[in-house]
């Protein structure tokens, strides 16, 4: 019965095609302290994604195999992990299309391993907080009493829209060969998170970003290897925002990089007239 | 940055020097890095070898004998393959780093392309004129003034 309905989880046919063996590296702090690879068969049918073999694992083989999961489509970006030596998102990966019959599965490398294939993304999060990842404006009446939306032309928008997708899963983190080696250097997450700020119009907080993104762990530490960009699960290509933003840097130092024209807030809509039929907002729940 | 407590997992020099499952220009990276130190060497070699000129003119004509072997022209030919590789692909980094080759930021739509690809024409350019750079070179090793 369980087996069943892990089956139905993935959406695929009930047909076994073939069984492959998921081959997980394990760890606990408290019982093991010496990471083991702990080897499971897996009844694969069509559409079967990793995430789901780990809960077949976890419903039939072992209870105690720990991962981290949340939306199972590819949007939260929480199981990501180092699948037969690729940083992968678990939900996004169809064991079949893995031509395999072993699946090798590694916590997502250059971070530190809570337990078995549980990484601390803290580190991650910790980074992209230092680069200020919001809109910052000097003026303090818009910064903290906004009073309505900002203008923004498409044009501008599309300028920065790419890296808006990221779901700061850490795959681009663990394939990077720089932050292998340097624990203090940001990485792609966040230095594209940074310049996705200073670039985007509405913003004027480029110079409270510069020291951590410009510093001496920050973009001209990224020797564009590329890595980056070919894992990343949402097409956001951080190694293109890191490049741009050393651009920026390069223009800026010439004294060439054009005044930033500064999306002006939209006036209260006064005039307009309420169309007919657009029915009453609900009443508040919250308070 | 601050210790978690929990265990490591860096990939450390392991992760920068294997290009594992990723594009050419993951290997590109490992190979210009290493090609940059080798480069290095050699320069720190060439400062020593010249600088003993100063210890007097026998001593730089016994230097000169014993650098006037096979095994050193073949070096030196090794050092000109790393020299043809690092120039050529540092001037595409020089490039791509200043944001050229890249193409513009786009909207993702499945199946994604990258910034890497749209600049992977101009590494395989740069890669056939190292290639013509280093035949050219062999020849002029290995033919024109043959190691004797």
């Amino acid at each position: 019965m369980i087996e069943t309905r892990s089956r139905k989880q993935s959406g695929g046919s009930e047909e076994v095609i073939k069984t492959v063996q998921f081959s997980v590296l394990r760890y606990d702090p408290k019982t093991l302290p010496a990471p083991r690879v702990d080897s499971f068969n897996v009844p694969v049918t069509k559409g079967l994604t990793v995430l789901d073999g780990l809960h077949y694992i976890k419903e039939n083989l072992d209870s105690s195999l720990a991962w981290r999961y949340s939306c199972r489509m590819g949007v939260c970006g929480s199981c990501g992990m180092f699948i037969n030596s690729y940083p992968r998102l678990a939900c996004n990966t169809q064991v079949l299309e893995l031509k395999t019959d072993t699946v090798h599965l590694k916590p997502l490398p250059n971070f530190d391993i809570i337990k078995d294939l549980v990484p601390d993304l803290s580190v991650l999060f910790e980074k992209h907080r230092s680069v200020r990842p919001f809109i910052v404006r000097r003026d303090v009446s818009i910064d903290e009493l906004p009073s309505g939306e900002f203008f923004q032309s498409v044009e501008e928008l599309e300028r920065y829209l790419q890296f808006t997708y990221c779901i700061k899963c850490g795959l681009c983190m663990a394939a990077c060969p720089t932050v292998a080696t340097d624990r203090r250097y940001l990485g792609p997450q966040p230095l594209t998170q940074a310049y996705r700020y200073d670039i985007d119009s509405r913003d004027d907080g480029s110079d409270e970003r510069k020291e951590e993104a410009l510093g001496s762990h920050g973009a001209f530490r990224c020797h564009f290897a590329g890595a980056c960009s070919e894992v990343c699960p949402k097409g956001v290509d951080p190694a293109l925002g890191i490049q741009l933003s050393k651009r920026r840097a390069f223009v800026a130092s010439l004294g060439l990089l054009p005044k930033k024209r500064l999306a002006a807030v939209a006036p209260p809509v006064t005039s307009a007239k309420r169309r007919e039929g657009t029915p009453d907002a609900p009443e508040r729940t919250v308070r | 940055m601050p210790e978690s407590g929990f265990r490591r997992n860096q990939l450390g020099l392991v992760g920068w020097l294997s290009g594992g499952r990723y594009g050419i220009e993951r290997y590109a990276f490992t190979l210009h890095r290493l090609t940059g130190l080798a480069i290095l060497a050699y320069f720190l070699l060439h400062i020593l070898v010249g600088s003993s000129r100063m210890l007097g003119e026998e001593t730089w004509n016994s230097v000169m004998e014993r650098l006037d072997s096979p095994v050193f022209r073949y070096g030196e030919f090794l050092v000109y393959l790393a020299f043809a590789f690092h120039a050529l692909n540092g001037l595409r980094l020089a490039l791509t780093e200043l944001g050229f080759f890249l193409g513009a930021p786009r909207q993702p739509v499945f199946p994604y392309t990258s910034s890497v690809r749209r600049q992977r024409p101009l590494f395989v350019l740069v890669m056939i004129v190292a290639a013509v750079v280093v035949v050219l070179g062999g020849y002029d090793f290995f033919f024109a003034h043959p190691v004797k």
